[in-house]
């Protein structure tokens, strides 16, 4: 059982690092998002968010959902932690 | 337990050092948007204030000081705070995040605080918890 468990890791690995054969190569000048997203926060970024700090204009403004959802993951793992660790003790 | 065998030297300088990690922590929330940093740089750096601390002198001392019910609240008023800035945007009639209508001097600056203080409070009490809840663990 373990065997085919190993076959299905490998070839599910296989096919992820396939997919990335055909990605543009990292810092590519004419990658699509270096071509409009990344010169869309450079330029108005500032004017938009009224913020001098671009990372955090993206982090909290233009992805403010996102951001959410990290602070949401944290939060959940200190409850995992919570409830596995801290409530162990109580029974014996 | 740790803390127990440290020496006088480690406790002083640890009690000494404590002070000026928050008072870093709290200058990198604060000014987040304008420098780098933010509110999970900032919240590990007073969250590891307070690990400091119970490495030094002992959990039961950050305990006395902090205690463990106090960490979960401020884990949750974090998110809430998170969450609230979010929705008095909503209140005003525009969508979730959309700080512009806030009643400021300069609305979206102030909500992105808002924001970073809510995510510095939380990642703070959970790196705390965390922590706490690893080494009390028997």
């Amino acid at each position: 059982m373990k065997f085919i468990h190993l076959i299905a890791t490998g070839v599910t690995g296989l096919l992820l690092a396939f997919g990335t054969v055909e990605m543009p190569e990292f810092g590519d000048p004419t990658a699509p998002p270096n071509q409009h997203v990344s010169p869309r926060y450079i330029e108005d970024s500032f004017a938009e968010t009224e913020v001098p700090n671009m990372v955090t204009a993206v982090l909290a403004d233009y992805r403010s959902y996102d951001t959410l959802g990290e602070v949401t993951v944290i939060y959940t793992a200190a409850l995992a932690c919570l409830l596995i660790l801290r409530g162990k003790r109580k029974e014996d | 337990m740790i803390g127990e065998q440290s020496s006088v030297i480690v406790k002083t300088i640890a009690r000494l050092l404590v002070p000026f990690i928050q008072l870093f922590g709290l200058y990198v929330i604060m000014h987040g948007h304008s420098s780098p940093g933010g509110g999970f740089q900032g919240g590990v750096i007073l969250g590891s204030s307070f690990i400091l601390l119970s490495i030094a002198d002992g959990i039961d001392v950050v305990k006395r000081r902090f205690p463990l019910a106090a960490l979960t609240v401020f884990t949750s008023l974090g998110v809430l705070l998170y969450v609230g800035t979010g929705m008095i945007c909503l209140a005003f009639g525009a969508n979730l995040f959309d700080y512009a209508v806030l009643p400021f001097a300069q609305p979206r600056s102030i909500g992105m605080l808002g924001i970073e203080i809510g995510v510095g409070i939380t990642v703070m009490a959970v790196i705390v918890s965390i922590f706490h809840d690893l080494i009390t663990f028997e």
